[in-house]
């Protein structure tokens, strides 16, 4: 009864669905369904349409049809459901580290079967090595980097002016930042501090922005396999002590738990001195900071460093070879050295291969806003964002720690030792 | 044959609701219990039978537990907060006074506000330093505090945001029942001479109580259901001090993609939300007065 009733619901939204799009069947065109979320301000829907119009008219025969879904969260959600349902889109824009959750689900094939000609196996080289990090696991390259980001500190010039600091430099290295916040906090008579030297965003994803301090004391969080973290490596700890210590020893950053929301607004409201946080917020910036602003890449210790963030081109599995040689096609083109030159510019992400820093657009574009280009260069320090299996269960396991640690529950060793005994449980199935 | 006909089109009648239902909620309850004993289905691997294994994880999984303490926590201090205000709105705009539609309007606003819009707003009051709260606490000359982002003061604000959400709704039926108390009543009992306050007392909180036990049961099914405040305000943070029951469902269901757990963890929130309403029907029937 249930079964039937199903049936006949879903023949009547196919029919619904069909009676709205006549022209499909009929002519010869394959059609590219593609589904991409919006993590950072401005029209970027308008934009996508624009490139999918300017696609199809250079290659006719092919329809992109793109579809908005909503923020990364929202688009894994459903481009997993629609899979699950029978009807995954062609192509999907989602998070570099959902590599491993796509693949044990599996939804998406690799693009190293698929991309096979002299000329798309030299387009897969062709992107910066730090990208391809998390796009790639067992020899095979499951993800093209789009939208990617990084980590970066921004800081507020008037302010380092005011406290004697040359406004031009950022701290090189850990003990600079220290040295520089504690210089740049300024406390009334009471006490209460009116402005905080340093602020890195603790709230949601903490596990993103610690790897902007283990990368520079030179540890990783987890191995290429995606099955072992590291999360209680002694240098673990110590990265997580100095974060820590930020707040409950030095207190040049605000104590407990910091909105990553909220951050922006407080480095405009002049609340903080200097801010971490990802480079898709530099056109936020570049638009309400009403003072002199700098960006530099991540303070240095052992060495320097970052992770990258962001999104790739997945596949999905159960799409046609025509439409999976469309998908190619498109995704080629959208990345080719003047389409991503634009989606940087346009976007504030960092443009994914070094081709499209040749490109006249951008390296105009660079030359009249230099912090563009920090990001770009802090490249050839950056890591992969912490991935594993049972992705998000695994990095929340450590964002716990890091926020127990942080409001001062767990001492630093301890947090992460509980972390690591629950990451170690999780992933046991994936070691055979 | 006429009687036959007759039952026919009773069924006929009952058909669109029943569907409904059924397609809705009976069906979603019972594949949630069946889908409890299965393993989660992944890739090639299909479902298989575990028994009382996803249980045996819950029990052992510290999330659950005090994702379900902080659930009570925070139903034990929404439900009577929320109903003693709206009955105290009630009572003060069912009275003659100026201005009485534009109170009754400002104290129903928070009800029509989409919980998304009223969340990101209240998470700009919380704002350490120059949030709307800090600049109160301030100009007294207290010390800034991160509300939301310590573990001891997070639920409570989310608290203080579900009591401004929910009493204004709850006032609206308290409304409607001040309203329907007949005149003579009140009038009767200034002729014996009662007080206001012994007339709100045993005239008009019994007469009341039919309201109170509807919302009461509205009250305890929203503590257990709210969950979009959470997803803006703090994601469950820190370190699951705001996880409540639905929340952490969500977050196994839909981020962990772990159907089977998500499953097991919703039979347990159905069967507190079934025992609650049976309970409330039971025992506060029988002492409630209905006209």
């Amino acid at each position: 009864m249930i079964a039937k009733l199903k049936r006949l619901a879903a023949l009547g939204l196919t029919a619904a669905c069909v009676a709205l799009l006549p022209t499909v069947a009929a002519a010869q065109t394959t059609e590219v369904s593609f589904y991409y979320p919006v993590a950072v301000g401005g029209p970027i829907t308008k934009l996508v349409d624009s490139m999918a119009a300017d696609f199809e008219k250079e290659n006719p025969g092919i329809r992109i049809k793109p579809i908005y879904s909503g923020s990364y969260q929202e688009s894994i959600v459903k481009a997993l459901t629609a899979m699950k349902s029978g009807e995954p889109p062609v192509l999907s824009v989602l998070l570099s580290t959902d590599m491993f959750t796509l693949i044990d689900e599996g939804a998406i094939v690799d693009w190293t079967g698929l991309a096979t000609s002299p000329d798309d196996q030299a387009w897969l080289k062709s992107f910066y090595p730090a990208f391809m990090e998390n796009s790639q696991t067992g020899g095979k390259i499951w993800g093209v980097p789009f939208q990617r980001s990084t980590i970066v500190l921004y800081w507020n010039k008037e302010m380092f002016r005011e406290a004697k600091l040359d406004p031009n430099r950022a701290p090189e290295n850990w003990k600079e930042m220290l040295q520089y916040a504690q210089k740049l906090t300024k406390r009334d008579a009471s006490g209460n501090v009116t402005q905080w030297g340093v602020q890195v965003p603790s709230s949601g994803f903490p596990y993103w922005l610690f790897q902007g301090f283990t990368t520079p004391n030179n540890v990783v969080l987890m191995n290429k396999a995606g099955n072992q973290t590291y999360y209680d490596n002694p240098a673990v700890i110590e990265a997580l002590q100095y974060w820590v210590d930020l707040s409950q020893k030095h207190k040049v950053m605000p104590p407990g738990i910091i909105e990553w929301g909220t951050t922006p607004k407080d480095f405009f409201e002049k609340k903080i001195a200097m801010m971490w946080t990802t480079t898709g917020n530099l056109t936020n910036v570049k638009n309400n900071a009403k003072f002199d602003f700098g960006v530099a890449m991540l303070p240095a210790n052992k060495r320097r460093g970052s992770p990258t963030g962001g999104g790739n081109f997945y596949l999905f599995k159960k799409s046609t070879p025509a439409q999976q040689q469309a998908a190619l096609k498109f995704a080629k083109w959208i990345t080719s050295a003047e389409r991503a030159a634009q989606w940087g510019i346009e976007t504030g992400y960092v443009a994914v291969r070094p081709a499209a820093w040749e490109t006249v657009t951008l390296r105009k574009y660079a030359a009249g806003f230099p912090p563009a280009t920090v990001a770009r260069d802090q490249l050839e320090f950056s890591v992969a964002e912490l991935s594993t299996h049972e992705n998000q269960r695994v990095t929340k396991a450590l964002n716990d720690g890091l926020q127990a640690a942080l409001t001062g529950t767990k001492k630093p060793d301890q947090a992460m030792k509980d972390a690591q005994r629950e990451a170690d449980r999780i992933l046991k199935p994936y070691r055979k | 044959m006429i009687r036959l006909s007759a039952q026919v089109h009773g069924w006929l009648l009952l058909l669109p609701a029943m569907v409904l239902l059924a397609a809705f909620t009976h069906y979603p309850a019972a594949a949630t219990l069946l889908h409890s004993f299965f393993s989660t289905p992944k890739g090639e691997r299909p479902a298989v039978w575990v028994g009382l294994d996803n249980y045996q994880g819950m029990v052992e999984d510290p999330v659950f537990w005090q994702a379900l303490t902080n659930n009570l926590w925070f139903a034990l201090g929404t439900i009577p907060v929320s109903i003693g205000l709206a009955m105290l709105m009630a009572v003060w705009v069912n009275g003659k006074l100026a201005g009485r539609g534009f109170l009754r309007m400002a104290y129903f606003t928070p009800t029509v506000l989409p919980m998304i819009a009223v969340a990101n707003i209240w998470l700009f009051f919380y704002t350490p330093t120059y949030g709307l709260l800090e600049q109160v606490t301030g100009a007294f000359g207290l010390p800034s505090h991160n509300w939301l982002g310590t573990q001891n003061t997070v639920l409570g604000c989310l608290i203080v945001v579900t009591i401004w959400k929910e009493a204004g709704f709850f006032m609206i039926f308290y409304l409607a029942a001040l309203q329907a108390i007949p005149p003579a009543l009140a009038e009767a009992a200034a002729i014996e001479g009662a007080g206001r306050w012994y007339f709100f007392r045993r005239v008009v909180f019994p007469l009341l109580m039919p309201t109170t036990l509807f919302v009461l049961i509205n009250a305890v099914i929203n503590s257990f259901r709210l969950v979009e405040h959470i997803i803006v305000m703090t994601k469950g943070g820190p370190d699951n001090a705001s996880a409540l029951l639905l929340y952490y469902i969500y977050e196994v269901g839909f981020k962990f993609w772990d159907s089977a757990y998500a499953s097991t963890l919703t039979v347990v929130l159905l069967a507190i939300l079934a025992s609650a309403a049976i309970a409330q029907f039971v025992f506060l029937e029988k002492r409630t007065h209905y006209q």
